[in-house]
């Protein structure tokens, strides 16, 4: 059965993952906005710069955060200098670090759709005198939902089953930084297999609803199809 | 049915590259990550010394375990600690009393800082540090001596709060090594410069034994290395003069 130290570590992963989620879409949204509208060079190395958390392996993204966020690294310096102290082993980091490593499974989407929704419905936006505000509110978002929708749930999805990074910069510390990918790594370790199954189960059971609601409800096209 | 005439050049190549292995007396050997830089050493001594070469796959004793009794094609295995190699020879994974202890493992209470960390450990009851890394207790041999050492010194509920905990002992050296734990326990091997036997960089506190539960070291033939000459070469040479001075020169203790 799940510990009650179990339970803490799925609570703590859905909560990084919901607040990395909602940082994501903030973020992400703008971000994809450009890429799909732009024609400025950049937008290759922009797009490039994205995706680079899809083939870097976990580790690498891992080792640089945790030097870069370190208090010798320029992003430590800097957070200490605002008197926010190292972000390493700290709830606040693990969030930053998801938020960077998840970043091109919420971005992708969103570029696909704002880029099928075209000009046309723009245009007919700007001839009925809506603000660009007002269009993005009541044009785009509902006309990219599908969009958002893949977005938000990829996005978590990718983020609860991220173990290399979390690994690096966490520190493996209980209720704090030690999610459930961890604590699944740990049983295996201390040779607890039962318990490992248990907690590898309910991830498994997990992902599996979270795809299925993705390809027969939303009937989004699979994934490898969707970062092209 | 033969394979069609265009797979044909593929297999030929596979075959080329996979030739080799067929003569030359390789063995693969599964080293606790706090070995790492003494075993490299030993492994180029070895290959000088017999011809053989050995193979070496790096990571925590505990990894190692579970993925030789799932079948990994490792033959030697040198543990940090001596519970999982006792538990593979009662599980009948190795050829039977070939166990040993090859070094003594050496704690230290490490910092990046210079001046830090002084030379009795009383930082860690005075200190005002943020977080003391560890490696994680529940799997790896060095987080079980780093809290025996905590406990004789009074200290371990106090810095309980403070924990971050590497994977192995080669994780809890970075989070050290990158100034993010202002301090921790680490292996000797990892800090010491072997030119003169002290502590190479930062500051350090080398544990006395008498802190903790003993730390021997130990290592087995597996019985998938039973018939390899390379792999009994090597339990061998693990044992020789020139493998025990390269052993004590990264600051292990010799077994007795």
């Amino acid at each position: 059965m799940l510990s009650p130290s179990d339970l803490e570590t799925l609570v703590l992963t859905f909560k990084v993952a919901s607040i990395a989620t909602a940082m994501m879409l903030l973020i992400g949204t703008p971000l994809a906005w450009w890429l799909a509208r732009t024609h400025s060079g950049w937008k290759g190395i922009i797009n490039a710069v994205v995706a680079l958390p899809l083939v870097l392996p976990p580790t690498v993204l891992g080792f640089y955060l945790l030097v870069l966020m370190g208090p010798a690294g320029a992003v430590g310096k800097f957070t200490s200098w605002l008197g926010l102290g190292t972000l390493p082993f700290t709830f606040t980091g693990l969030v930053i670090a998801s938020v960077l490593y998840s970043m091109p499974f919420v971005v992708q989407p969103l570029q696909a759709s704002f880029t099928t929704i075209g000009e046309q419905p723009l245009e007919a936006a700007a001839t009925l005198r809506a603000s660009p505000l007002d269009t993005f509110f009541s044009v785009i978002i509902p006309l990219a939902k599908p969009g958002f929708l893949t977005a938000s749930i990829l996005g978590f999805a990718h983020t609860v089953g991220e173990f290399g990074v979390v690994l690096m910069v966490g520190g493996n510390i209980p209720g704090k930084t030690r999610v459930v990918s961890v604590q699944i790594y740990n049983h295996v370790e201390a040779l607890e297999y039962s318990e490992a199954h248990w907690l590898a189960g309910c991830l498994l059971l997990f992902s599996f609803t979270v795809l299925i609601i993705l390809y027969t409800v939303l009937k989004t096209q699979p994934v490898a199809h969707q970062l092209k | 049915m033969l394979p069609s005439r265009f797979f044909r050049p593929f297999i030929a190549t596979w075959l080329i590259l996979l030739a080799p292995t067929s003569w030359a007396a390789t063995t693969l050997v599964a080293v606790a990550s706090d070995f790492t830089k003494p075993m490299t050493e030993i492994a180029a001594a070895f290959e000088k010394a017999t011809g053989h070469s050995a193979k070496l796959s790096f990571g925590s004793s505990g990894k190692a375990f579970a993925q030789i009794q799932s079948g990994a094609p490792f033959e030697v295995y040198l543990s940090a600690s001596e519970k999982y190699p006792l538990e593979l020879e009662k599980t009948g994974f190795t050829v039977s009393d070939t166990h040993f202890v090859y070094a003594i493992g050496k704690l230290v209470l490490w910092s990046a800082m210079p001046g830090y960390v002084d030379d009795q450990g009383k930082i860690l009851t005075t200190g005002n540090f943020k977080h003391v890394a560890l490696a994680d207790p529940a799997h790896a041999p060095y987080g079980v001596v780093a809290e025996d050492v905590m406990k004789s010194l009074g200290v371990l509920d106090k810095l309980r709060p403070l924990f971050v905990m590497g994977e192995n002992i080669s994780q809890t050296y970075q989070f050290v090594s990158t100034g993010n734990a202002e301090l921790g326990f680490v292996g000797l091997a990892q800090v010491i410069d072997v030119n003169n036997g002290k502590i190479g960089s930062g500051s350090g506190w080398i544990i006395p034994d008498n802190l903790h539960s003993p730390f021997r070291q130990m290592a087995v033939l597996l019985k998938t290395g039973a018939e390899n000459p390379a792999a009994l070469a090597l339990v061998d040479f693990l044992k020789s003069p020139t493998a025990l001075a390269i052993i004590e020169k990264y600051g292990f203790g010799l077994p007795k």
